[in-house]
């Protein structure tokens, strides 16, 4: 399953970071790493990007980008 | 021999305010990430040999992007002294995860731990001692906003920065990383400086190619601890780079769990920030709560009645004009003007004053004064001019028979004297009546009904005002409203140097190009401050509040569709007022090529100085079409949307689509300091830096209009003589596709690259000698003489002039946003080929359709029509991979 099936409220805790390169530092930069917890906390209005809660701070990441974060 | 001590940090980690409270410079701070694009230094206040050096924020040292290599190049091959890291106490894991990359750097690091208040407020509690320990370094408490320790942070960094490094890096990473880079820094000791060989090893494990061919080591060494990096890879089911990001959070997670102690009962509360995001980006509410927020900007701005516009006009009339200003919040009661009361005699002066101004003024404040008045200047007015044509009527067959073009001064006179404001007549005076009724009877009779219409009210062209002889002759007698009498007054600077340069006896060459010329300049880019000032002023506090980076989550998905980001659309509603604040706000966008986009597009939204020219040529030519003026907004929509779209697909901006990972920052309450300051940097920015430009622009113009080659200045109606007129001869050719190839419509879009209303005085300027009787007139009279089809030519006209490149000072601040000559010429580039299409397409097509007229130039219009549809709907480039 990967993060952006998730719900709404939900916490997960990350498996895997797909992709490579640019978009996928940057991603696990930002500290979503494997063995992370992630809570999705909303999606904005017009249904793309969503909110994540993770290591205590508001991160906002497009779908496409969620895509390629595997959780359990 | 001088400290230099970098300041490294988190985006919006409040780096930028610490840097402000410790050089006391007035650096640009902001709430959203990515304000710093470039490194900036200060001195430390009270150490004059002391550097501090403010990078740009980041989250990390990777090399993807720009502000990352920028402050990685910084660190690694300027060497600073030491490096003062300011963390987020609030966020502090994922702040601590750029510290674990600078501890490595060999560096001597102090650790600055931000916004404790708000953290002391939580009931959180950090040990600085245990932080400290745990990265080799040493780590104190600081509120920058609150100035809480500042400087303490700024006199250890010193102090590390004289003892140079006296700890190794922390070892963060699991014992089969840690045994890999062993065996790297074993094969690369003594090749790269000592203090940076773990940071050379970790950048060779994780095979960052640009640190490593920076470094100059052997490709064959290498390859040698190839091996160790892959042993390492299969063990741990990942890519080297993921491995180490990886394992620094889960040694940061260790040192939070040792070090921070989170306040128990807190966890389950939310805080006020998540209150204020609940809403604002709530599913329902946050797109209204989106447009009241623009309707607000809009309202400060550019309303017709609001802040920003009254600013405007009061700065451009009354402070830098000549109207002059009464200072506000005193009393603006009419005054004797004692000194001019040369009917009463000196008792009778002040109070008792019985002089025409003094008995009809007397307790009026100046606007009711000007209320009172008005109706008498109309009278004036409308009797003169109707005077004067029958005055040309009658004698316009007589020998020796000059056109009057004004009032004769001695008949003004004469009337002046004549009656009194309640129309007694003063004919006791036998000689000047006579003298006057003499002169009256040359021209015409003194009872004439007079018949104007009144320009200021387009809705009512109907509305006359008209004015018999007496009406006039009491208006005449009714002193005029000097404002000077009524409280204090301060005269408009236009004004004032009109009167030094008349003290000082300057020739009128002289004297015109100084005040129209020189100051002309000045005033447009003065002109511009208020309006900038308050949409900076509400920006600033959107940004500092954190609503921004909400903006661009709740409008991405809209926008990122043309290319653009959810940010783009706060210039485009500025840009409906006007292009110039609305370019420089495309700053919040953080993202460079969206940033640029958004520049290039912002100005195609019409601006209130093309409502002008929409609105005259509505009125002229498209009485019966009302909705031309809603087509004019719609076609300026649609060049965003699918320019962006174009220019997405061209190679200029081709390329990976930059990740949208973005901190939503907590809110909090913006300081008016800090707005303030935030605000005055771009004004200032605006002033200095976009007014270089912007002033020689508008005296070139101005010279070439009101010169001719001899530089003999001319009077406005002279146009015909000026280097204006040639150039536009010369390069009238270029119009001649869209309809108006003559030197006079040629001249008049130049000259409206001034400002764009000029197109419209220009017009009217060079239209004077046409056929008609008023200005509407003559202009339509011009266009007629242009082309057969004088409302297509108007029409291509006035679409040419508002979608080429916007005035002089938008353009001037697109090069400045632009950041490089070659970037602001393809903005021009760009604008001027679309304004171009699209008056070519709609004059050579429009041709096509009314009457099958069928030339080359539709051909071509055509064709550029099929290339920029091409251009639109094209497949997208394939992602180049880099």
């Amino acid at each position: 399953m990967t993060l952006d099936q998730v719900q709404i409220g939900e916490e997960r805790t990350i498996t895997k970071i797909l992709g490579e390169g640019a978009v996928k530092r940057r991603i696990m930069d930002m500290g979503l790493t494997k063995g992370t917890k992630v809570t999705i906390i909303k999606v904005a209005p017009l249904g793309d990007p969503l909110e994540l809660l993770v290591r205590g701070y508001d991160l906002s990441i497009r779908k496409d980008e969620a895509a390629k974060i595997e959780v359990e | 021999m001088s400290i230099k001590i970098a300041l490294a940090g988190n985006p919006n980690s409040g780096k930028t305010t610490l840097f402000n409270a410790l050089t006391g410079s007035d650096q640009y701070v902001g709430n959203w990430p990515g304000v710093t694009v470039e490194k900036k230094d200060g001195r430390l206040a009270g150490h004059k040999d002391t550097v501090l050096q403010d990078l740009p924020g980041i989250y990390s040292l990777s090399p993807y992007s720009l502000e990352e290599k920028v402050s990685r190049n910084f660190l690694v091959y300027e060497k600073p002294d030491a490096i003062l890291n300011i963390v987020d106490g609030t966020n502090i894991e994922r702040n601590l995860y750029l510290s674990t990359q600078l501890a490595e750097l060999g560096i001597p690091m102090v650790i600055a731990v931000n916004m404790m208040d708000i953290v002391d407020k939580a009931g959180d509690k950090i040990d600085f001692k245990k932080l400290g320990k745990a990265l080799n370094c040493r780590a104190i408490g600081i509120s920058a906003q609150k100035s809480r320790g500042c400087r303490d942070a700024a006199a250890e960094a010193l102090l590390v920065a004289r003892e140079g490094l006296k700890s190794e890096a922390p070892h963060v990473f699991s014992g089969s990383v840690e045994h890999a880079l062993a065996h790297i820094e074993e094969s690369i000791q003594g090749k790269v400086p000592a203090a940076s060989i773990r940071w050379c090893a970790i950048k060779i494990f994780e095979r960052d190619k640009e640190a490593i061919e920076k470094m100059g080591i052997n490709p064959k060494t290498i390859e040698h601890v190839e091996g160790h990096i892959k042993d390492c890879e299969k063990e741990l089911d990942d890519d080297a780079e993921s491995i180490i990001t990886s394992q620094r959070y889960e040694f940061i997670q260790k040192i939070v769990k040792d070090c921070v102690v989170k306040n128990s009962k807190r966890l389950k509360r939310m805080s006020i920030s998540d209150k204020i995001d609940r809403i604002v980006t709530h599913k329902i509410l946050a797109l209204p709560i989106f447009i009241l927020s623009l309707c607000a900007m809009w309202w400060l701005a550019v309303a017709e009645n609001g802040p920003g516009t009254i600013l405007t006009d009061w700065a451009n009339d009354q402070f830098l004009g000549e109207d002059g200003w009464h200072l506000p919040f005193t009393s603006h009661k009419f005054k004797c003007p004692e000194k001019e009361c040369e009917n009463c005699t000196a008792d009778e002066r002040g109070e008792n004053c019985t002089c025409e101004s003094c008995r009809i003024y007397t307790g009026m404040e100046y606007e009711e004064a000007q209320e009172f008045y008005a109706p008498h200047e109309k009278n004036i007015e409308a009797w003169e001019a109707a005077y004067i044509e029958a005055y040309n009527e009658a004698n316009k067959d007589k020998e020796g028979f000059e056109e009057l073009a004004e009032m004769p001064e001695e008949l003004d006179e004469a009337l002046a004297r004549t009656v009194k404001a309640d129309g007694v007549r003063l004919d006791d005076d036998e000689e000047t009546g006579e003298a006057v009724r003499g002169k009256l009877k040359d021209g015409c009779g003194p009872c004439i009904e007079v018949e104007i219409a009144e320009e200021d009210d387009e809705d009512a062209p109907e509305l006359e005002w008209t004015c018999d002889w007496a009406m006039y002759q009491v208006s005449k007698a009714v002193p005029e409203v000097d404002p000077s009498n009524y409280g204090v007054f301060i005269p408009g600077i236009s004004t004032l140097l009109d009167s030094m340069l008349d003290k000082a006896g300057v020739n009128e060459t002289v004297k015109s190009l100084v005040k129209d010329g020189a100051w002309g300049g000045v005033a447009t880019v003065l002109g511009f401050v208020p309006v900038i000032l308050v949409v900076f002023l509400f920006l600033a506090f959107l940004e500092d509040c954190g609503y921004m980076a909400r903006v661009a989550f709740i409008m991405d998905r809209l926008f990122r569709k043309f290319g653009l980001s959810g940010k783009s659309f706060i210039p485009m509603i500025v840009g409906k007022g006007c292009g110039v604040p609305a370019v420089m706000a495309a700053r919040t966008i953080e993202n460079e090529r969206d940033h640029r986009m958004t520049v290039i597009l912002a100005t195609f939204i019409p601006c209130g100085a093309k409502t002008v020219v929409i609105a005259m040529f509505a009125s002229i030519f498209f009485r019966d079409m009302w909705w031309v003026a809603a087509l004019m907004d719609i076609i300026g929509i649609a060049i965003i949307v699918l320019g962006g779209i174009a220019l997405k697909k061209s190679r200029a901006f081709a390329g990976e689509a930059a990740p949208f990972v973005m901190e939503l920052p907590s809110y909090h309450l913006p300081t008016p300091n800090g707005i303030w300051r935030h605000t005055w940097t771009r004004v200032k920015g605006y002033v200095f830096k976009a007014g270089m430009i912007i002033f020689p622009a508008c005296v070139f113009l101005w010279l070439v209009m009101h010169f001719d080659w001899s530089f003999t200045l001319l009077a406005d109606e002279e146009i015909e003589k000026s280097i204006l007129h040639d150039i536009g001869s010369w390069i009238a050719w270029f119009f001649a596709p869209l309809g108006f190839g003559t030197w006079q419509g040629a001249a008049a879009s130049v000259s409206a690259e001034i400002a764009k209303e000029q197109a419209t005085a220009t017009l009217g300027i060079v239209a004077q000698n046409m056929q008609g009787t008023s200005t509407a007139a003559h202009i339509k009279a011009l266009f007629g003489s242009m082309s057969d089809f004088p409302r297509l030519a108007a029409f291509s006209f006035m679409v040419f002039n508002l979608f080429i490149p916007p005035c002089m000072v938008a353009i001037a601040v697109t090069f400045r946003e632009m950041g490089t000559k070659a970037w602001g010429w393809f903005a021009v580039a760009f604008q001027l080929f679309i304004g171009y299409t699209i008056a070519l397409s709609a004059y050579q097509v429009g041709m096509l359709i009314c009457s099958g007229v069928f030339t080359f130039w539709t051909i071509l219009a055509l064709a550029i029509d099929g290339f920029c549809l091409w251009a639109i709907f094209r497949p997208a480039r394939k992602e180049i991979a880099k």
